[in-house]
């Protein structure tokens, strides 16, 4: 049984091998496809290999433990803590983003104009491409005493509320960070949903809420589910956020695998924390990514 | 939010005003940054008590600061052209033709964007170290193209659907070579494509923080210095150098935007 369905496997195998190098659409791929082996699956199997290492270990495959799991998931440890504080920030900036972003996907889709839309559009690309500690360190600035908010609020005769280095502001810093990778995939599905389909169920006498629960909501579910998926997994694997804005007020994950892999020189445990890390970020890619028609969002072919 | 009775432009308005506050959100650190970079004294309290251009000069005239701008373009042009070449046939295998095993490419190039920068970073740092390479420059851009030619190849795929494959028969039909109607065709229609494409990777690289991170070792960039100095305690080099880049930036995309815009005319007329 298990060789029939290894060679099952392999002629499977095969066929696609065959397609990569005989159709052009295959030929194409190929130079891709080799950088994303060299430079995502090898790391990835890598870090894998070091995570079963032993402790404190420097050379891959010249032993074999459990034990850099077993630490982690350790209570006394206390590293699930960094697990469940970035996997929580996760949780909360999603669903802010979710809300906050879908407003504005609408009134790009369907209210601003074509020229407007571009505009706002633009305008919320360009932070992509100023480096995240640049905008961050700028909000320090707003926050920091006798800083931009502080000295307005001594202006006026107050004083400025004292938010720096708290967790609660590495959640408004991540809301912040990650706002267009909710935004963009979020336009995508709303640009998806027929305004037709909306005009005839408002005829029909369906009320607005009716309307956006059975109609919209369903329709750009894609790109919300994609925009979801991006933000929770980008968030959750966030560090500078919780450096610079948190001030290390919670070590989140991905500052305990650094501090593993540098100050304590601890690679296996490291890995262990990356590697866990990933599967959940896997489990969580494969259960959208398998339900999902990519031509259909990105090409709007029905 | 449809605008179908006349109590939905209440509701029209609201969304534009939510725009506009969200737009300012975004904008405003970005802001303080500019502001606090014009004081000028060495600490910073607002409001500032005089104002002046010396920390600009400063950073200007720095050599430090000079090898991080090479290095960063270095890094940044490297990976435009790498990135670019390689996302033009990922794209045309992601949305020109169709072939076998295309459904699960697509999902499958995308997978790098759905992966934590930071995590990536420390998995090549510790590839680069088991394959014996000195980390450098090079490392970085690596690193950089492991991220940036998925984006890219993206960019420029959204392009591709809109590309009719017709014209290519056509054009076959009409006795064109494969050469002649990858230059004359494909590459004229594809060519606004290409250059989004190529922005994006110049300009994601340039900023790029938790891959340069770990893969730099001594060549620094920008945001890596920037954020070292961040920790270091404050000098208003950090927003005088974090809003010269920022203006830099969007000099390159207000350019490469407007080519892009000329071109699509100039398309439209020929």
């Amino acid at each position: 049984m298990a060789s029939y369905s290894l060679a099952k496997f392999g002629a499977g195998l095969e066929i696609r091998l065959r397609a990569l190098f005989y159709s052009v659409g295959g030929r194409c791929a190929l130079p891709i496809y080799l950088l994303f082996v060299i430079g995502f699956v090898a790391p990835l199997l890598l870090i894998i290999g070091f995570a079963f290492t032993e402790s404190h270990s420097f050379s891959l495959l010249s032993s074999f433990s459990l034990g850099n799991f077993g630490e982690i998931f350790d209570p006394s440890s206390g590293i699930w803590k960094s697990f469940a504080w970035s996997l929580l920030f996760a949780f909360i900036v999603t669903i802010a983003l979710a809300l906050i972003c879908y407003p504005i996907a609408v009134g790009m889709v369907r209210i601003l104009g074509k020229k407007w839309a571009s505009l706002v559009s633009l305008l919320f690309v360009f932070p992509l491409f100023i480096s995240e500690n640049v905008r961050l360190y700028g909000w320090v600035l707003f926050f920091v005493k006798n800083g931009i908010l502080d000295g307005t609020m001594r202006l006026l005769g107050g004083e400025g509320p004292d938010l720096l280095f708290t967790p609660e502001l590495t959640v408004f810093g991540l809301i912040y960070s990650y706002l267009p990778y909710m935004l963009f995939p979020t336009v995508l599905g709303v640009s998806l949903v027929d305004k037709d389909l909306l005009v005839a169920a408002r005829d029909l006498g369906a009320s607005r809420l009716q309307t956006l629960r059975e109609i919209e909501l369903p329709l750009a579910m894609p790109g919300i589910v994609i925009g979801m998926l991006l933000t929770f997994v980008l968030s959750a694997g966030a560090m500078s956020e919780a450096k610079i804005l948190g001030g290390q007020s919670v070590i989140v994950l991905t500052h305990d695998i650094d501090i593993a892999f540098t100050y304590a020189q601890n690679w296996p445990l490291g890995a262990a924390l990356a590697v866990s890390f990933t599967v959940i970020v896997a489990l969580l890619i494969y259960a959208v990514f398998s339900r999902l028609d990519i031509d259909r969002i990105l090409g709007g072919k029905r | 939010m449809l605008l179908v009775h006349s109590r939905d432009s209440g509701c029209a308005l609201l969304c534009k005003l939510w725009i506009a506050l969200v737009l300012v959100f975004i904008y405003l650190p970005v802001l303080c940054g500019a502001v606090s970079s014009l004081s000028k004294s060495r600490y910073f309290i607002f409001p500032l008590k005089a104002y002046s251009w010396t920390w600009w000069e400063r950073t200007f005239n720095s050599l430090e600061i000079h090898t991080l701008v090479c290095n960063s373009l270095l890094i940044a042009i490297v990976v435009t052209v790498i990135s670019t070449l390689i996302a033009f046939g990922g794209a045309l295998a992601f949305a020109r033709y169709s072939w076998r095993g295309k459904r699960l490419y697509q999902k499958i190039i995308l997978l790098p964007i759905f992966f934590p920068q930071p995590v990536l970073g420390l998995a090549l740092l510790l590839w680069f170290n088991t394959l014996g390479l000195e980390l450098s420059w090079a490392t970085a851009a690596f690193a950089h193209l492991v991220w940036i030619t998925p984006v890219v190849t993206l960019v420029i795929a959204i392009q591709v659907y809109g590309f009719d494959p017709t014209l290519e028969v056509a054009a076959r039909d009409l006795g064109a070579s494969p050469w002649q109607i990858f230059r004359e065709i494909t590459l004229p229609l594809l060519w606004p494509g290409i250059w989004s494409g190529m922005l994006f990777a110049f300009l994601l690289s340039w900023g790029n923080f938790p891959l340069s991170l770990y893969t730099t070792g001594v060549d620094n960039t920008i945001p890596k210095w920037l954020f070292s100095k961040m920790s270091a305690g404050y000098t208003p080099m950090v927003p005088a150098l974090g809003t010269m880049s920022t203006i830099a930036m969007a000099a390159i995309m207000i350019v490469g935007g407007l080519l892009v815009k000329l071109h699509h005319r100039h398309q439209g007329r020929a």
